[in-house]
C-alpha cells in the first residue's frame, strides 16, 4: 500500500502532533506514504466562503499532482480532506466548474481526470489494514483508559463515505483493537464552534463546553480527535469553559497519538509533550507502561 | 368491421370546406393567445371556409355552434384549437357524429397544454398557435373518412393487490356477478389495515370491520384467491387482457391444508426464532407459520430461507408427522404459472411506510425505544406481540411518549409530498398510548391537517384529553443528558415556534410518524402494466378530477394508496369506483378500438417478408399464393413499427399516413 500524503498546513502549524504520530502510526503498520511532491493549500472552509471557484482550483492542483504520480491521497486534517472530496465531486457533477478549473491546471500544465480516492487515515487503517491486523502489532495495550471519541463535523458531514453520518463508529473500533475503552459520547458529531471562539466567542465557547462536560459527566479519560481545529478548541478554552465549582481538565489527543502509544511509539516521538493538558500523569496512574 | 358508407367516402374527395373554432378555455388559452387574431389568420387559409372563437367550444352552446355551421355551410373537416385530445377529442367526435360527418375528420390542435400554458409571451404564444392552426388545416384536408373497430369485452376481472381497496373491489365485481381473480403477493389478504389496531376518528376496531371481508373474500364462490402470487406478464388490450400469475410455492398444498397449525406446534424449533413479518420483527415466528391468526387463507407456510428441511435436508420432519394422514405439507412444490383471461384490470397494490433510517436525526435503529407508526400499531394491538400493552424494547413501560409527525414527508430532503394519513393516526395513537399507559403524550407537527368527516372533531377531543401539542419540526431525538431529569431517557429537541423558544423535552418512547411511498417496485409494476407514474411513482390516473380511478391505458384501473397517499375510507371509495368503471365497460359487452391499424399497399409489397418479425403482436402474416404481406386488422394495435421498417414504404397507418404527416409538417414550417 502506497499513497500520497497531503498534510496540509495545520500538520506543519497547530496540528503538529498529529502528523508526527500518523507517521508514526503508518510506520508500524507498513503503510507507505510518500508526501505530495510541492503541494499547496487545500483551499480550506474560509477561503470557500471567500472565493469558491479559486478555492477549487488550488484544491484541483493536489488532486492533479497525484494523478499525475498515480497515486491516491490521504488527507489527515478534516477541512483538507472535506474540501479535496467536495472539489473532486463538484467538478464531477458540474461541467462548467470542470470547464474553468481545468483551464486554470491547463496553464500550469497539468489536468485532472477524477482518478485520485481523497481518502481519511480513519478509512484506511480500519478498511485496508482491519482491526485484526491492527490488534496484532498492539504493544501497550491501553488498558483502562476511558476515550471520548469525538468526529466533529467535516468528515462525515455533508459526505459520509466510510462511515454512518450520525452516528460514526471508525475510530471507536479503532480504539477499541488498542485496548481503550470507549465512553458514551452522543455528542461526537456535534459542532466544536470552528472559528466561533474567535467571532462569538460565547458561542463558541457554549458550545465548547457541552463536548467538554459531556465527556466528563460520562467517565471519559481523554477525548480522542481526527481534526487539528477541534483539539485546538477543546484543549485551549477549558479554564474559560469552567468554573470554579466544575473546573475542567480534560487531555485532548489526535486518535493517531493513542494508536501511536499503543503501538510501541515514545510520548515524545509523537508529540505528547506539545499538549496544553498533560497526558502523562494519567497515563502513569492507569499504569500503561508505553515506550 | 361495419363498413364506411360510400356517401362518406365522397364526401371526403369533395374540395375541403373546413371549419375552425378557437376555444378560449375562459382565461386558460384567451389569457395568453390572442383567440381574436387566430381567427383571422385561419379565416384566410385555404379551404377555411369559416371561423370562430367562443368562451368554452366544449360546452354545449360551443358543440351545437359547430353543429349548425357544418350543416349550413357544408363543411366536411373540422378543427378545434382548444386543450389536449386526451381530454375533448372524443367530445369534438362526436359532434362531427351527430351533424352526420364521419368522427375522423376532425384535427385537434392543442393551444392550452403545448402553448398558453408554457408560455409567457403573448406575441410569440400566438404565433405558434398560427403555426400549429396552418399545419392543422393542411393535414386535415387529407384526412380520410375511418371506422371504429368494436371488440367484445371478456367480462372476468384481475384485481391486484389483497389491501383493503383490492378487497372492497374484489367484493363489488363478485356480488355483482362477476368472475374476479384477486391476486395478492404475501402470503394473506388484509395489507397494512390488518395490522392497525383502531380506526380513526371512530376508534372502531380495524379487524372487527376488516376480517369479515377477509373472509368473504376467501369463501366467495366468485373470486379466485391467489396469495402469495405475482402478476408476471400481461398482453393483450382493452377486454382482452391475458395474464400470466406465478404462484410461489408455500411448501404446503392450499386444497389440503385446514389451518390446524399442528405442524407449527410440532415444529422441530421448540422456540421461535425468526423476525415475524406481520409483527415488524416485534415477535418470533417459526419456520412454518401462520402469518397472523385471522389470516385468509387459513393456510400456513413454510419459509425455505429458515427451514432446516430447506436448509441441510435433515429434519425430523416433525410437521408433517403432525399433519399425518392430510399430508398437506410438500417440501418438493414447485411454483407454478396460471395463465387467465380478463377483461379489465384493477390496480390496488398499496404503500410501503418510509424506512426512517433515512432521518438519521430521530436516531431509529440506534435507540431501542425509537419505534415507527406502524410498529407501535403492532405493538397496542390486542392480537399483537404484546397483546396490547404497550412494553417497551428495553422491558419499561413509558412515563412520557413523543409522537414525531411528518417523517419522510413534507422534506425536501426525502419526500416532499403530505402523506395525508399521519396527522390523524398519530392523534388516534396519541389517544391509545394516553388510555392504555397514562403516559403525558406530546405531539410534534409542523401543521395539523384534520380535514374530512369528524376528524376535526377527533383532534378537539385530543385537545380536551390533555394531549400536549408542540408546533415545531424536531431537530433531533438524543440520549444526551444536561440534567439529571433526562438521564437514560430519549431528549427530544425542537424549536417550539409558537413559544419561540429551543425546548428539550425528555421522553421514554418515541414514534416516529412515518409517511406514504410508492411501493419499491411500483415502476416494474407500470411497466408491467403499461400505464404512467407520476414523478414522485405514484400510478397516474387519466385525470386528477375526473376521471381518478382510471388510467391512460384502456380497462386498466387504480385504486387506495398507489395512486396516492389516502386513508381507509378514501380507499374503499376508489375501490368502489374502479369496480364501478369495470362493470360499466363489462356491462357495454363492447369496446371501440380506435382505426389507427396499419395497412399494406399490396402493388408496392415486395414479399421480402421485414414486418412479419417485428411485428410485437403477430398481426402480419405472409399470403403464400400472392406472396404479399397480409395485416390482420383485429390483431393489429396500431404501434406504427412495421410501417417505420417496411423497406419498400408499402406500409401505412390509419390517420398516420406518411403525406398527412409531411402536410402538417410543411404547414408548421410554412412561415406566412
Amino acid at each position: 500500500m502506497k499513497y500520497a500524503y497531503y498534510p496540509g498546513c495545520s500538520l506543519r502549524g497547530t496540528g503538529r502532533a498529529y502528523e508526527e504520530s500518523l507517521l508514526a502510526v503508518f510506520q508500524a503498520l507498513e503503510i507507505d506514504l510518500q508526501e505530495l511532491e510541492d503541494w499547496n493549500c487545500c483551499g480550506a472552509t474560509t477561503y470557500m466562503s471567500v472565493d469558491e471557484l479559486t478555492s477549487y482550483a488550488l484544491a484541483a492542483r493536489n488532486l492533479a499532482l497525484a494523478e499525475r504520480d498515480h497515486m491516491n491521497v490521504v488527507a489527515p486534517c478534516a477541512a483538507c480532506y472535506l474540501v479535496l472530496n467536495k472539489t473532486q465531486r463538484y467538478m464531477h457533477d458540474y461541467p462548467d466548474i470542470k470547464l474553468v478549473v481545468s483551464r486554470a491546471l491547463a496553464a500550469i500544465g497539468l489536468h485532472y481526470d477524477d482518478h485520485v480516492q481523497v481518502r481519511h487515515p480513519l478509512d484506511i487503517l480500519l478498511h485496508e489494514v482491519g482491526l485484526k491486523a491492527i490488534a496484532a502489532k498492539v504493544k501497550t495495550p491501553l488498558k483502562g483508559l476511558q476515550v471520548a471519541p469525538y468526529y466533529g463535523c467535516q468528515i462525515v458531514r455533508p459526505y459520509a463515505t466510510f462511515d454512518d453520518q450520525r452516528n460514526p463508529t471508525s475510530m471507536d473500533r479503532l480504539l477499541e483493537a488498542c485496548g481503550a475503552k470507549i465512553v458514551h459520547y452522543p455528542l461526537k458529531t456535534r459542532c466544536c464552534g470552528g472559528s466561533q471562539k474567535g467571532t462569538l466567542p460565547e458561542i463558541g465557547l457554549e458550545l465548547i463546553r457541552h463536548l467538554l462536560t459531556e465527556a466528563q459527566n460520562n467517565g471519559a479519560d481523554v477525548i480522542a480527535t481526527v481534526c487539528p481545529l477541534c483539539q485546538f478548541n477543546l484543549e485551549c478554552f477549558q479554564k474559560e469553559a469552567g468554573n470554579h465549582n466544575h473546573p475542567i481538565s480534560m487531555p485532548v489527543l489526535y486518535f493517531t497519538q493513542l494508536m501511536a502509544l499503543a503501538l510501541g511509539a515514545s510520548g515524545e516521538a509523537i508529540g505528547l509533550q506539545r499538549s496544553l493538558i498533560p497526558i502523562e500523569p494519567l497515563l502513569a496512574r492507569k499504569e500503561i507502561a508505553y515506550a | 368491421m361495419p363498413e364506411i358508407p360510400s356517401s362518406a367516402i365522397e364526401s371526403s374527395r369533395e374540395r375541403p370546406r373546413i371549419g375552425v373554432y378557437v376555444c378560449h378555455c375562459g382565461t386558460n388559452i384567451a389569457g395568453i393567445v390572442d383567440v381574436r387574431a387566430i381567427v383571422e389568420f385561419a379565416a384566410k387559409l385555404p379551404g377555411v371556409v369559416v371561423s370562430r372563437d367562443y368562451k368554452y367550444m366544449c360546452s354545449d352552446p360551443g358543440q351545437a355552434l359547430i353543429q349548425q355551421d357544418i350543416a349550413e355551410h357544408h363543411l366536411n373537416r373540422v378543427i378545434v384549437a382548444s386543450c389536449s385530445p386526451l381530454l375533448h377529442e372524443a367530445t369534438f367526435r362526436r359532434v362531427l357524429s351527430r351533424a352526420g360527418l364521419n368522427a375522423f375528420l376532425l384535427q385537434m390542435v392543442n393551444i392550452r397544454e403545448h402553448v398558453s400554458w408554457v408560455h409567457l409571451n403573448q406575441r410569440e404564444a400566438t404565433e405558434k398557435t398560427k403555426d400549429l392552426v396552418r399545419a392543422a388545416v393542411r393535414r386535415v384536408s387529407l384526412h380520410k373518412p375511418l371506422q371504429k373497430r368494436r371488440v367484445s369485452i371478456n367480462p372476468h376481472v384481475l384485481v391486484v393487490g389483497g389491501g383493503i381497496a383490492g378487497i372492497h373491489a374484489a367484493l363489488t365485481l363478485a356480488e355483482a356477478g362477476k368472475q374476479v381473480y384477486l391476486v395478492e403477493r404475501e402470503p394473506t389478504i388484509g395489507g397494512h389495515m390488518a395490522k392497525f389496531d383502531k380506526t380513526f376518528p371512530t376508534l372502531d376496531c380495524a379487524a372487527c370491520i376488516l376480517t369479515p371481508k377477509m373472509t368473504a373474500v376467501g369463501s366467495h364462490p366468485r373470486i379466485h384467491l391467489w396469495t402469495y402470487s405475482e402478476v408476471v406478464r400481461v398482453e393483450g388490450y382493452v377486454g382482452n387482457y391475458k395474464v400470466k400469475v406465478r404462484r410461489k410455492p408455500r411448501y404446503v398444498i392450499e386444497d389440503l391444508c385446514l389451518g390446524c397449525q399442528e405442524c407449527v406446534t410440532a415444529c422441530v424449533y421448540k422456540e421461535a426464532k425468526n423476525p415475524d413479518e406481520f409483527n415488524l420483527g416485534l415477535s418470533k415466528r417459526k419456520p412454518v407459520y401462520l402469518p397472523f391468526p385471522q389470516a385468509v387463507p387459513q393456510k400456513v407456510v413454510i419459509d425455505p430461507q429458515t427451514c432446516i428441511q430447506f436448509k441441510s435436508g435433515k429434519c425430523k420432519k416433525t410437521c408433517v408427522e403432525a399433519c399425518g394422514d392430510r399430508k398437506a405439507i410438500d417440501f418438493t412444490q414447485k411454483e407454478t404459472i396460471e395463465d387467465i383471461e380478463v377483461g379489465t384490470i384493477i390496480l390496488a397494490t398499496g404503500f410501503k411506510t418510509f424506512d426512517p433510517v433515512r432521518n438519521p436525526y430521530y436516531g431509529y435503529g440506534r435507540y431501542a425505544n425509537v419505534y415507527t407508526s406502524l410498529e407501535v400499531e403492532r405493538l397496542i394491538n390486542a392480537s399483537g406481540p404484546t397483546a396490547g400493552e404497550i412494553v417497551l424494547r428495553d422491558g419499561g413501560q413509558p412515563k412520557a411518549v413523543g409522537i414525531i409527525h411528518c417523517v419522510g414527508s413534507r422534506d425536501a430532503n426525502t419526500n416532499r409530498w403530505c402523506s395525508k394519513v399521519c396527522c390523524m393516526y398519530s392523534l388516534k395513537l396519541a389517544h391509545l398510548i394516553k388510555e392504555r399507559t397514562g403516559a403525558e403524550v406530546y405531539n410534534f407537527y409542523i401543521d395539523m391537517r384534520t380535514p374530512g368527516k369528524g376528524y376535526e372533531e377527533f383532534y378537539d377531543r385530543l385537545l380536551d384529553e390533555g394531549v400536549h401539542f408542540v408546533r415545531g419540526r424536531v431537530a433531533e431525538v438524543s440520549d444526551w443528558a444536561t440534567h439529571p431529569s433526562e438521564k437514560g431517557r430519549l431528549v427530544i429537541r425542537v424549536e417550539d415556534t409558537l413559544a419561540a423558544f429551543v425546548r428539550r423535552i425528555p421522553v421514554d418512547m418515541v414514534v416516529l410518524s412515518v409517511g406514504m411511498e410508492p411501493q419499491p417496485d411500483a415502476q416494474d409494476v407500470r411497466r408491467l402494466f403499461n400505464i404512467s407514474c407520476s414523478t414522485e411513482g405514484w400510478f397516474l390516473e387519466r385525470h386528477p378530477k375526473l376521471a381518478p380511478v382510471s388510467t391512460f391505458t384502456e380497462g386498466v384501473y387504480i385504486a387506495g394508496a398507489c395512486q396516492g397517499p389516502k386513508d381507509i375510507p378514501d380507499s374503499v371509495a376508489q375501490a368502489g369506483a374502479a369496480a364501478a368503471e369495470a362493470m360499466a365497460l363489462i356491462d357495454a359487452q363492447f369496446v371501440e378500438l380506435e382505426p389507427y391499424t396499419a395497412f399494406i399497399s399490396e402493388d408496392q409489397c415486395s414479399g421480402c417478408k421485414t414486418c412479419i418479425p417485428l411485428c410485437p403482436y403477430q398481426a402480419i402474416s405472409y399470403m403464400e399464393e400472392k406472396k404479399k404481406a397480409a395485416i390482420n386488422e383485429v390483431l393489429c394495435k396500431g404501434c406504427g413499427t412495421c410501417v417505420a421498417g417496411c423497406p419498400s414504404g408499402s406500409i401505412q397507418q390509419n390517420f398516420f399516413e406518411d403525406e398527412e404527416i409531411f402536410e402538417e409538417i410543411e404547414g408548421v414550417l410554412a412561415y406566412a
